[in-house]
């Protein structure tokens, strides 16, 4: 099993490289208390990765853990090809936590040019990334207001721009899009899918539902485990719903408690996502069920469960999480590899 | 296509510099922030350079009538205003980094703890030049304050005592929760080492438990030396180590708070 997956991995990265983040059996835990447990998934590059779930199911954490902050992390998360928090990955990895974490008592400009010089940019270099960010976060009007006296989407999307200084290939966004209103909402996500065509990965956590129609990939997760680790459309295939929203809810409480497939309140789209991704229903993928979420599947070679065995999506069987096939560790990482960070 | 603007520079300059605890260029840069942060706030700047100045005048007026007591108590206590002014501002200034967020942020950039650290030192040590060159002039000119070595002395003192200020602020800034509890660190830390540093009552005559807690205070020394600079004409030795042994507290304390930046 063990070498199977090795020989399965070692195909996949020699044709497009390690891919953005690949976890593998994450723990957290505080005290007795597991904020993350066994986690395990993979996101491809150039994707947009949507963690969604309730409040406090430990969707920071995990992105936390990502970024390689996060204390007494178990388990085995790589970046880019990297164990998390490496130094290789400190220009290659933005993080943008929840609550925009810039300097209030500076202007914009003032902000973006010590963050920059924080990245070690220097002289032109550095005006550049700073000039580019402002145009990309549409803060030009604002560069020499103090950070303080911006509104509340202006101020996040400093904390954006600050992440976007060092043209990162892996964003990781906290809720960024929280408490803003629908226009801004839709602003920020036409950015987030002009990074993810230019290339970047972003990673981006919601705990509302209907961000997930923005999303290529989604991560449904409820108190501090994984649910669905895979495509959009395969989720919506897989659980008979028409919206995140209904899928999340089948996944959670299988018994549907009545409610019938179709009639989930399908969340207004703000915008059309121009993604072949987003709206195609991938054939080459067969909805499975895997009975462990750690089955070794992949296209590239014969899917072991034929899809004739695929059950009728009106079955309980929708209780099982959703992994698709992305789902293996790196072979050259130590599988359980222990990294404790602090006390 | 994007490779084209990726920082692969940003790498390259970092990389050479990771040899060193620290990044030059990122030490200027956060010096050059903090001070554009203090600039900003003009009530709080105005307030550190002018309270050691008001308790010198109100020192003078105090011993008026005193025959030599502002001479004797004078020099000592610019080895302690500096300290406790230079305290506040640098333990919740620094708090506020580490609350906020972004002293986080910084550590997953290619900054270094000692950066950081360095770089407030450097804003807050400039502060520290200013107050002392202020502190000293006024003393020594319209206050009339008169002591037999060099007025620079004074300065050093009171650069010294307002780095060791500042140094213990950024330490105890990593243990204290919140604003509250850093002020609350003020008569938990500095006010113990302020009644047995010698002011009030001469080290000699304190019971020896008392007389040897006062030996390891740091605050011990900046009088000490003090006391020395208004006595002596010129640098004695023993002003020569108490300062350095001043200095070495500083660097101590410093790396210790650099220790305890985590990310």
């Amino acid at each position: 099993m063990e070498q199977r997956q090795h020989t399965l991995h070692a195909k996949k990265a020699s044709a497009d490289g390690p891919p953005a983040i690949s976890v593998y059996g994450l723990r957290v835990a505080r005290g007795d208390r597991a904020l993350l447990d066994d986690i395990s998934f993979a996101a491809p590059r150039g994707a947009i990765v949507g963690l969604l779930g309730p409040s406090g199911c430990g969707k920071t954490t995990l992105l936390r853990s990502v970024v390689g902050i996060q204390a007494c992390a178990a388990g085995h998360v790589q970046v880019l090809g990297h164990p998390a928090g490496a130094a290789a990955l400190e220009t290659r990895v933005g993080y943008v936590t929840q609550a925009p974490s810039v300097y209030t008592d500076l202007t914009v400009l003032e902000n973006l040019r010590y963050f920059s010089a924080a990245l070690g940019l220097r002289g032109w270099r550095r005006e550049n990334a700073v000039v580019r960010v402002v145009k990309e976060v549409d803060l030009a009007d604002w560069a020499d207001q103090p950070v303080g006296r911006l509104s509340g989407g202006q101020y996040s999307r400093v904390s954006l721009a600050v992440a976007l200084l060092g043209s990162p290939e892996l964003l990781v966004m906290d809720e960024p899009t929280v408490g803003l209103d629908p226009l801004i909402r839709q602003e920020l996500w036409a950015v987030f899918r002009r990074l993810a065509n230019e290339g970047t990965t972003l990673l981006v956590s919601s705990h509302v539902m209907d961000e997930a129609d923005r999303c290529d990939r989604l991560l449904l997760m409820r108190d501090g485990r994984l649910l669905a680790s895979c495509e959009r459309s395969e989720l919506l295939a897989h659980t008979g719903c028409a919206s995140v929203e209904g899928a999340f809810m089948r996944l959670v409480r299988p018994e549907g408690a009545g409610a019938p497939a179709g009639s989930d309140s399908v969340p207004v789209r703000l915008d059309s996502v121009p993604d072949p991704t987003d709206s195609v229903p991938t054939p080459s993928h067969p909805e499975r069920a895997p009975e462990t979420a750690y089955e070794p599947a992949d296209e590239s070679i014969p899917a072991p469960a034929p899809p004739s065995s695929v059950p009728p999506p009106s079955q309980p069987l929708f209780a099982q999480p959703l992994f698709d096939g992305d789902l293996l560790p790196d072979p050259h990482a130590s599988f359980f590899a222990t990294e404790c960070r602090g006390p | 296509m994007r490779t084209e603007y990726r920082p692969s520079v940003v790498s390259r300059a970092v990389r050479t510099a990771r040899a060193l605890p620290l990044t030059p260029g990122i030490t200027l840069a956060t010096a050059h922030r903090v001070l554009q942060q203090i600039v900003r706030d003009r009530g709080s700047v105005a307030l550190m350079l002018a309270i050691p100045c008001m308790l010198m005048v109100i020192l003078k007026l105090m011993f008026d009538d005193a025959d030599g007591a502002f001479e004797r108590i004078g020099p000592q206590v610019f080895g302690i205003f500096p300290l406790i002014v230079m305290y506040l501002v640098a333990s919740v200034s620094t708090l506020r980094e580490r609350t906020s967020g972004t002293a986080e942020r910084l550590l997953t950039m290619p900054v270094q703890r000692l950066d950081i650290v360095l770089g407030y030192s450097l804003a807050f040590g400039f502060l520290a030049l200013l107050q002392a060159v202020l502190a000293t002039l006024l003393s020594v000119g319209p206050l009339g304050l008169d002591i037999k070595g060099p007025p620079y002395l004074l300065m050093i003192i009171a650069m010294l005592g307002a780095l060791l200020g500042l140094a213990l602020g950024l330490l105890v800034s990593a243990f204290a929760r919140n604003e509250f509890q850093a002020v609350q660190f003020l008569p938990a830390g500095v006010l113990p080492q302020f009644l047995v540093c010698g002011l009030f009552v001469p080290r000699e005559d304190m019971s020896d438990g008392l007389s040897a807690v006062a030996k390891v205070m740091p605050m011990t020394y900046a009088v000490q030396a003090a006391g020395e600079a208004a006595r002596h004409d010129g640098v004695t030795g023993l002003f020569v180590r108490d300062a350095l042994l001043i200095l070495g507290c500083v660097i101590v304390v410093l790396l210790a708070s650099a220790a305890t930046l985590k990310r």
